[in-house]
């Protein structure tokens, strides 16, 4: 049951050898049809949005715990008894992941109501057009 | 530390309770998507902690803690233990919901939604074995080398005791034994875990400044410093960047979210596994530190080089030999459940991707895929037994740095981009992947963890030279390929960006059955 809802790959191949074009470029159509759907569009913008500068923070905040660790030694200092900057910011990383990790699920969770919307307005276009 | 009657007990307990699951699960384990993905109806809690028992691994749990011990910040203890947390933000955000929208079984469905050709598949599926063979071998190297120190049987009865288990969890049990292992295994190395840091604490005022101040005084300050040097910099830059990128390429973490049902419960479960790797990544240095003041750096040094021992040895001076055996029987149970599923991820590459797709053209019955997954799951089990034999004395970390960074270098450029980039060839996947994997592997092999001092490369992590040409591999391979991504959907060689956008971005994957469904629904309204 549950497989049979699933992308089935192996069919969708076999189609796409024989090279039957007509269901091909129907199929193509439907599928732009729901890119082109105000809400698709909609969802994807929130998306872009909201991934690109986060996925570049998270990698610089990253990536900056070895560089400046390795490269300089303003993470040698103690900050907090004898714990030293160092280990501030590698403990820092685990809040930081943490909020990230729900400000994205909150939004992704608000943005699935997206997606049946784009469901909708393709089926409503395709019975107008 | 020898084998007494109690730790025998616990450890044949824990072996019992997980063939007791597996028994549960064989009765339920009837097709080939039961066997691959436990029927893709696994919850969003369950797939968590199975996702954080995958990714707990031996080298986590003992590994860390040892690192930590010997060589503080300086080491790789405290560096893994942060991006080992961190790199879930990548899976998370960018990589797990379009994955279970556009994947079935394996890494190479993934690929295959987009590109048709076998081409592409058959080496996604080398790949996977390659990053999944090389992962197993350093678990089962580790395993029978601390089982042999822990209860004193001989290193190759301990690596073939453990590969008989996992061939019974797998044959019989399939995915479902398997993540039902790895759910309660991640409950028993939590709890064992969270014992050892409230006794260590306890030692401590119950205050991690107190203990860090006691390492300054009685270690010295530069077992709280990180290492400098050019070089050295440069190869933990490198080692981050393998460990940043790496896990959303290591297909047995991949395809933990084809289990569940839908890409929201793919986000729920990575959401999941974020907070219990979080907190038990957060309390290895603790143990670590721990068990640095409490057994002593030289005793460590002394049962094993890479203070591989550091937490058992920790658990006797805390816990006496029971609580000793604990730690020993649950460190025994991780290596099985993590071994378990990386023979299903590579299992599966044989049998579902070259057996299935490439030799039969996806024609192959349901109960021959089964068997055929069965089959090579055992292959799979003896060909790394007989690896793990034979690399008795390889260096664990050279095999899970080369895991990581094969799955950094080849499989991670090449599933973005699948994903998100338009004009992306067949010619383009193939020459990124060949890249990343020849790349990372002829690095490792000619760096400073393969060659030592007469290194041609200085590094021993290859990521920072290796993950850029994968990347460059598939932007080159697509611009020098002649072929633009336009006319290979017109020829059928790969489908229309636009499927791979809508379909990775809300779970459509039959676009005329869905847009009729919801016709039919609104007509009905």
């Amino acid at each position: 049951m549950e497989s049979d809802e699933r992308s089935n790959l192996s069919e969708r191949e076999g189609v796409e050898r024989s090279g039957t074009t007509g269901a091909a470029t129907r199929k193509r159509k439907e599928w732009d049809r729901v890119a082109q759907t105000p809400a698709f569009k909609d969802l994807m913008q929130r998306k872009k949005a909201f991934l690109v500068p986060a996925v570049i923070f998270f990698l610089v905040f990253y990536m900056s715990l070895p560089v400046l660790a390795g490269f300089t030694t303003v993470l040698d200092g103690p900050a907090i008894g004898e714990m030293t900057w160092a280990y501030v910011f590698a403990f820092a990383q685990f809040p930081m992941t943490w909020i990230l990790c729900h400000l994205y699920r909150n939004r992704a969770n608000k943005w699935d109501r997206l997606i049946d919307k784009a469901r909708q307005e393709a089926s409503k276009e395709r019975t107008t057009s | 530390m020898t084998a007494d009657a109690t730790t025998i007990a616990i450890f044949v307990g824990i072996v019992a309770i997980t063939l007791g699951i597996t028994a549960w699960a064989a009765r339920s384990n009837k097709s080939t998507s039961d066997h691959y993905v436990a029927g893709g109806g696994i919850k969003g809690w369950q797939n968590g902690l199975a996702i954080a028992g995958d990714y707990m691994s031996a080298s986590t749990f003992l590994g860390v803690a040892g690192a930590i011990s010997l060589t503080g910040f300086a080491g790789a203890g405290v560096y893994t233990a942060v991006g080992g947390l961190v790199t879930y933000l990548l899976v998370l955000l960018l990589v797990a919901e379009p994955l279970r929208n556009l994947g079935k079984y394996t890494m190479a469905d993934v690929l295959a939604s987009r590109f048709s050709t076998k081409g592409v598949r058959s080496v996604a599926a080398l790949s996977t074995v390659i990053v999944s063979i090389m992962y197993m071998i350093g678990q089962l190297v580790g395993a029978g080398s601390i089982i042999q120190l822990l209860i004193g049987i001989n290193y190759t009865v301990a690596v073939i005791s453990i590969g008989f288990l996992m061939a019974i969890y797998i044959a019989l049990g399939g995915m479902l034994a398997t993540t039902w292992i790895q759910i309660v295994k991640a409950i028993l190395l939590i709890s064992a875990i969270l014992v050892m840091v409230v006794l260590v604490l306890a030692r401590f005022d119950f205050n991690p400044i107190v203990l860090f101040g006691e390492v300054a005084n009685q270690i010295g300050r530069d077992a709280l410093r990180p290492a400098h040097g050019i070089t050295e910099s440069l190869n933990w830059v490198s080692f981050n960047l393998a460990l940043v990128l790496g896990t959303a390429g290591l297909p047995h973490i991949l395809i933990r979210f084809f289990t569940v049902p839908d890409a929201k419960t793919a986000r729920s479960s990575a959401t999941w596994a974020i907070w219990i790797i979080g907190l038990v990544l957060l309390t290895l240095p603790i143990i670590g530190y721990g068990a640095a003041l409490l057994v002593g750096q030289e005793g460590i040094a002394n049962a094993s080089e890479g203070g591989n021992l550091a937490a058992p040895q920790l658990a006797e001076v805390l816990g006496g030999s029971v609580f000793l055996a604990f730690v020993s029987a649950v460190a025994f149970a991780t290596i099985l459940a993590v071994v378990s599923g990386l023979v299903i991820a590579a299992s599966g590459a044989f049998a579902h991707d070259f057996y299935n797709n490439v030799i039969r053209n996806g024609e192959a019955s349901d109960r021959e895929q089964h068997n055929a997954a069965r089959l090579t799951a055992v292959l799979v089990a003896v060909l790394s037994i007989v690896l793990a034999l034979g690399a008795q004395n390889a260096n664990i970390t050279v095999l899970v740095v080369l895991a990581f960074a094969v799955a950094a270098s080849a499989n991670v450029p090449v599933i973005l981009l699948t994903l998100f980039w338009k004009r992306f060839t067949t010619a383009g996947a193939i020459t990124g992947m060949v890249t990343g994997i020849v790349s990372s592997v002829g690095l490792v092999l000619i760096g400073t963890n393969v060659m030592g001092e007469n290194a041609l490369f200085p590094l021993g992590n290859p990521a920072l030279v290796s993950v850029p040409l994968g990347f460059l591999g598939c932007y080159l391979g697509t611009v020098l390929s002649g072929s633009r991504a336009r006319e290979e959907s017109e020829r059928g060689e790969q489908v229309t960006y636009e499927e791979i956008y809508v379909r990775s971005n809300t779970g459509i994957s039959d676009i005329e059955e869905e847009i009729d469904t919801e016709t039919a629904q609104r007509s009905r309204v």
